[in-house]
């Protein structure tokens, strides 16, 4: 009997698309559920607590979320880990990765304070298990036109913010990351107005798709995605969302943001991902996968970075070409 | 060795120096041989690398970021060797054999020149004319990059041996002084596209500053010569 090879049919165009994206989700769920199950892993650090260990990755438990983009193949947890923005820690990607070595995130507080009911100060752990959780894979839009699929591990903001029990003048809400001269070299090497400031308008803030992130993959998130806590607002530019944050300040006003102040041309307080409004130096049409081949990394960029359905109305009646 | 460009250049009379050491200084053939092909190496060692690393499936994260910042960084640094030959040349009668390396060196910053242009035309702009002409028309460091390869076509095209004996030693060195804006423009590009407080191009720029400056200082030098020679 003659036995046919074909080698004519692509395996993926075998298995449908959609099948085999399933299957990546669900074995992301699987991965969860066994970290779930290793919950534990903490107790290593409790024997050796004058070692690093602390840096090494630790377990979250995590819940599924509806506010999670499903759908989409996941960047791969090396090249989150090692292709970062954190010019504290330096200005090439693989700079945080390298240098971040040195932050300490334990122990860390966070202060809530300006226009709020009283100034508090809560500690990482107490954050950790302040609300369940949850998993919740975005779209990472870098304002460089790159961009990730990252499976963040957190909570929404608004969960905080109720918590601070903002006084009704509170319009906005400032982030500040920490600034340690000692732990990051990267301050000596670029001129921004250190510490790195963000801010958000408190509908935006307020939104249940932003995050306050602790983890990435189930795990708690490497020193170098801005550990140990840090925000992510999928429908804007990836710099909005501040790392490594100590301060949470409420105001009237607009607050200082780093890169709006360093270039206000370039960076407007808003920074919506917004495929019609050019970065002045390069079109913001599309963007490059990260961990795609170099012949199919190029790909659309989604209004909103696609979350337009949620979001959209917080900025009805508004000129964004103006308000960029 | 009767290499005829050289002798147009001495009839001309610029470049005497250039001539006189050349011809002054027979190297060895085995040694002159064995640092061509070093150079050659060296200057295909940025393609190799990338192409080792694209065959291995090994570009990074970012593939098009690797490709476009390789080419890129080769093109300048390789510009800015080529000009760096001349001055060094100039410090000891010893040097004179580096001239020999000047045409390779800069035709293989043209050729990355060409490569990086061809990135940003395949992998940026998608081959589309119209989003071509609209990045040269509203993004400056697009139209200095530009600029900066522009300037390199009549180099390349005038630089064989021929070319120096048709348009004569002293034009022919007029022509291709335009190196030195390509690679201003080339350091410009650099200083447009970073984020503004990142100071990368630092280096490269104080570099080029140094070799520019170095020629003035010649310039200066041999016209006091010159007029000292004059009131003797």
């Amino acid at each position: 009997m003659l036995i046919k090879k074909s080698n004519e049919i692509p395996s993926s165009e075998i298995t449908p698309k959609s099948v085999y994206l399933n299957r990546r989700t669900f074995m992301t769920g699987a991965a969860a559920l066994g970290a779930v199950g290793l919950g534990v892993d903490r107790v290593a650090g409790m024997l050796e607590p004058q070692d690093e260990v602390e840096a090494a990755a630790t377990k979250l438990q995590t819940v599924k979320s509806p506010l999670s983009t499903s759908g989409l193949e996941l960047t791969s947890y090396k090249d989150i880990t090692t292709y970062n923005n954190f010019y504290e820690f330096g200005v090439e990607k693989g700079d945080p990765a390298a240098n971040a070595g040195h932050l300490k995130t334990r122990p860390w507080t966070m202060t809530v304070d300006g226009l709020v009911k009283q100034k508090k100060t809560v500690g990482i752990d107490e954050l950790l298990s302040f609300r369940p959780i949850e998993e919740r894979v975005y779209r990472h839009r870098c304002v460089e036109a790159w961009s990730m699929v990252i499976p963040w591990a957190g909570y929404s903001l608004s969960e905080l913010i109720n918590w601070a029990e903002p006084l009704p003048k509170a319009k906005y809400v400032q982030f500040l990351s920490l600034k340690d001269s000692a732990a990051m070299p990267g301050l000596q090497q670029i001129d921004l107005d250190w510490p790195y400031s963000e801010g958000l308008r408190m509908d935006e803030a307020m939104h249940p798709l932003t995050l306050l992130t602790f983890g990435l993959y189930g795990e708690v998130l490497p020193n170098q995605d801005g550990a140990p806590v840090r925000l992510v607002v999928p429908w804007k530019y990836g710099f909005k969302s501040a790392k490594s944050i100590v301060k949470i300040h409420f105001t009237s006003d607009q607050p200082r943001t780093a890169w709006n102040e360093m270039a206000p041309r370039e960076y407007g307080f808003y920074s919506n991902v917004n495929p019609n409004v050019d970065h002045p130096r390069w079109s913001q049409k599309s963007e490059r996968r990260i961990g795609a081949s170099i012949f199919s990394q190029r790909q659309p960029t989604l209004m909103f970075n696609g979350y337009g359905d949620q979001v959209a109305s917080l900025y009805n009646g508004m000129d964004l070409k103006k308000n960029f | 060795m009767g290499c005829p460009a050289m002798t147009s250049v001495v009839k001309s009379g610029t470049a005497v120096s250039f001539t006189a050491l050349y011809h002054s200084t027979m190297m060895n053939k085995r040694v002159l041989l064995a640092l061509k092909v070093a150079v050659w190496l060296v200057c295909l060692a940025p393609l190799g690398l990338l192409l080792y690393r694209g065959f291995g499936n090994n570009l990074g994260p970012d593939p098009t970021a690797t490709v476009t910042h390789a080419t890129g960084f080769a093109t300048l640094r390789l510009l800015v060797i080529t000009l760096a030959i001349t001055p060094l040349r100039r410090l000891s009668p010893r040097l004179a054999w580096l001239v020999r390396f000047r045409r390779l060196l800069g035709l293989f910053a043209f050729f990355y020149g060409c490569l990086h242009l061809l990135t940003y035309l395949w992998l940026y702009s998608g081959f589309d004319a119209g989003a071509m002409v609209d990045d040269i028309a509203k993004r400056r460091y697009i139209l200095a990059g530009f600029t900066a390869w522009l300037l390199l076509v009549p180099l390349a095209a005038t630089s064989t041996n021929w070319s120096i004996r048709k348009l004569g030693g002293k034009r022919w060195q007029a022509l291709h002084r335009l190196t030195y804006f390509s690679a201003i423009c080339g350091v410009i590009h650099y200083w447009w596209i970073v984020k503004k407080g990142v100071r990368t191009p630092i280096t490269i720029t104080l570099v080029l500053a140094v070799l520019l400056l170095a020629r003035v200082a010649w310039l200066v030098r041999q016209r006091v010569e010159r007029q000292a020679r004059v009131a003797a």
